[in-house]
């Protein structure tokens, strides 16, 4: 049972398995829900989603499965009576109006002139107040009714003439991110490197045993708990042919930071040069000089690029080559500086690695790397921070 | 056992279902949402509805999943073996019971909510993934398991703040609780001021979801914080006029500090009313 439904999920990319049908199946067996289509469409979803960016995508596969299966009978608005129709316009219309149309004398003229005078209605109740027939006035109840291509009744309150799971609530929620920061989180885990640091709260027990044997009484001892020291630099390539990988940059930022005590992050753009900056906004006023970051942060920081490297190959080559201001001395100088001072060093590239041979300076920055440039990929994190643990 | 909502809460249809799916099959239900629109409410109300004890454990960044089962206090034992303590020799002294061995171990069938899950190490589901399925762990100081007479209700909530392992979503049901509409949260209104004022809640409404809809929000205003302003309005008796024919566009809302609670938004909005002033 529902194994077509499970195949449409898993196809749209909701992660459904055996586990949640089973699940399901299990539920619908202890009649956890009455069998109306609304608490089957709920009791699934409750099952199969986890994640409320997918809730759109479940939606939609809901409708492509079970449309035509589930029937609207006995759920369509009904024709209805001339005689209800007469009482609303009695309701809406003045008597004069009344007389007017009965003049006419024709039924099309009757509904167009309510159906104007109920259009105005609702424009004049602007602020959400319902109009027509809520509250139980009306006798055809809740609003609106469909008598054969009139519609009255603007937006359709009544909960079946248009299904839960086709309003589609949770459009908006949608992101379609392929990485998330916890994958990205769990790949610069391998970047850990354990130390003891801060306030002793731990209990040292050979420490202890070690103590009480010396001294002939009980002497605890406390050291402080592991925690992740490894320190990390991270340089980051803003602007221009940066642009379509913000997302992707913020994520693994996001992660980063979250991650390690010790991060420290500085922009550039296209090339690290002499200065680098900490804030967008104040790029040209607040710069830090590359030969202050060289001699504050020691040779045991780890150093990761994150750039797509593509320039023209001037900006790295030569000096003056940079297309912002004129530089002294050529990015290559730069490059070859901050990996001689810091040799466990990495270049994240998000450009997808078929294309890196395409462009010339990718090939250059490669080379000034040591060929250490990894896609932005989990699996080129997962090589990257294998890498800058290698190195001491 | 049904759960329908109660008197002082308002539960939608969907969260109805998951709420009685959880507890007939008794899976954890985790509960995602906006802050403030009552997720750690929900715990408290199941346990209402089902006149259950509500034991709360609520998670910190430094809350590891063993001070859920049990901790060891090593240390005591030790200072009290120096001084010759009588109950030393006993390690079940020393044993202090966890929020998990609690529920396990309650005479009445409880409601366990993990609240904030999120706020723990990304490690930290994971750690509860076998207790949580078997509803059973083994305390290794005193060698005997520890298993639930009955599975107890559980629910979990969430914030975002980190994303959850696949291996521990499956194991849960999932609701998100959508921002309540206008209709929703009429009635939302209505339970917590019984007998308000209808243009009051209406005027009131209007100008708060226009609030919600200004773009560029740092923190958009929810459901709590709704209430706590109309519960100052009430409070300042303050006249309706003051709230009637108002544009969000043109000024402040009064007491705008129960709603925006950044001063960027404050600063946005009166951004906001000088340039619909000047174009106005």
């Amino acid at each position: 049972m529902f194994f077509g439904f499970l195949d449409e999920l898993r196809a749209a990319g909701i992660p459904a398995s055996l586990k949640e049908h089973l699940m399901l199946l299990e539920a619908l067996d202890r009649e956890v829900i009455d069998r109306s289509p609304e608490q089957f469409y709920y009791l699934s979803r409750a099952i199969y989603v986890k994640d409320e960016g997918l809730l759109d995508r479940f939606d939609q596969v809901f409708n492509k499965v079970f449309k035509g299966i589930l029937t609207d009978y006995g759920q369509n608005p009904v024709e209805v009576p001339a005689d209800w129709l007469k009482a609303v316009a009695e309701k809406f219309l003045t008597p004069e109006e009344m007389e007017a149309i009965k003049s006419l004398g024709s039924w099309d003229e009757i509904m167009e002139t309510l159906k104007k005078r109920l259009e105005e209605q609702q424009k004049r109740h602007e602020g959400g107040s319902k109009w027509v027939g809520t509250g139980g006035t009306s006798p055809f109840g809740n609003s609106g009714y469909n008598p054969e291509g009139v519609r009255i009744g603007g937006e359709s309150k009544h909960k079946r003439a248009l299904k839960v799971w086709e309003k589609r609530e949770f459009a908006n929620l949608d992101n379609t991110k392929e990485l998330g920061t916890r994958n990205i989180k769990i790949a610069l885990r391998r970047l850990r490197k354990f130390a003891r640091e801060g306030a002793a709260d731990e209990l040292d027990i050979p420490g202890t045993i070690d103590g009480t044997a010396r001294q002939g009484w009980l002497d605890i001892r406390m050291r402080p708990e592991r925690r992740n020291a490894v320190k990390l630099l991270l340089f980051l390539d803003v602007g221009g042919s940066m642009d379509p990988f913000i997302k992707l940059c913020e994520e693994l930022f996001s992660a980063a930071t979250s991650e390690f005590k010790n991060l420290e992050f500085f922009y550039f753009h296209n090339c690290p040069y002499e200065g680098v900056w900490k804030d967008n906004k104040r790029r040209w006023s607040e710069r830090t000089p590359m030969w202050d970051i060289l001699h504050k942060y020691g040779h045991d920081y780890k150093v990761v690029f994150v750039g797509d490297a593509s320039m023209s190959a001037y900006e790295i080559s030569h000096p003056g080559g940079s297309v912002e201001h004129f530089n002294e001395e050529s990015g290559a100088v730069w490059m070859q500086r901050l990996t001689h001072v810091y040799p466990a060093a990495v270049w994240l590239n998000p450009v997808p690695e078929a294309h890196w041979g395409y462009t010339q300076s990718v090939k250059l920055i490669k080379q000034l790397m040591n060929d250490r440039m990894y896609p932005l990929t989990l699996s080129g994190l997962d090589d990257a921070m294998r890498e800058l643990t290698r190195k001491h | 056992m049904r759960f329908e909502g109660t008197s002082a809460y308002i539960a939608t249809d969907d969260l109805m279902v998951a709420v009685n799916a959880a507890t007939l099959l008794r899976r954890p239900l985790l509960v995602k949402g906006e802050p403030g629109t009552g997720k750690t409410v929900l715990a408290e109300e199941i346990a209402k509805a089902f006149d259950a004890p509500l034991i709360t454990w609520n998670i910190k960044s430094t809350t590891k999943a063993q001070q859920g089962l049990y901790e060891y206090d090593a240390v005591a034992r030790l200072r009290d073996g120096q001084l010759g303590e009588e109950r030393v020799h006993d390690i079940r002294n020393y044993i202090r019971k966890g929020k998990l061995w609690e529920a396990f171990t309650s005479p009445k069938l409880p409601v366990l909510l993990i609240d904030e899950i999120d706020k723990a190490d990304i490690e930290f589901p994971n750690d509860l993934l076998q207790e949580l399925d078997r509803m059973a762990f083994h305390v290794y100081e005193t060698d005997e398991t520890i298993s639930a007479r009955e599975r107890p209700i559980v629910v979990i909530t969430s914030n975002n703040e980190k994303e959850l392992p696949d291996a521990f979503l499956r194991r849960c049901f999932f609701h998100y609780i959508k921002f309540p509409d206008r209709d929703t949260m009429a009635a939302i209104v209505e339970v917590h001021f019984p007998g308000i004022q209808k243009t009051l809640v209406s005027r009131a409404m209007d100008i708060f979801y226009d609030v919600r809809e200004v773009p560029g929000l740092k923190k958009k205003p929810s459901t709590s914080e709704l209430i706590d302003w109309l519960k100052l309005l009430l409070a300042e008796d303050m006249p309706l006029e003051v709230l009637q024919n108002r544009d969000v566009g043109k000024a402040i809302p009064p007491l705008h500090g129960a709603l925006l609670k950044n001063e960027q938004d404050v600063m946005l909005f009166e951004k906001l009313a000088f340039m619909a002033r000047r174009q106005g």
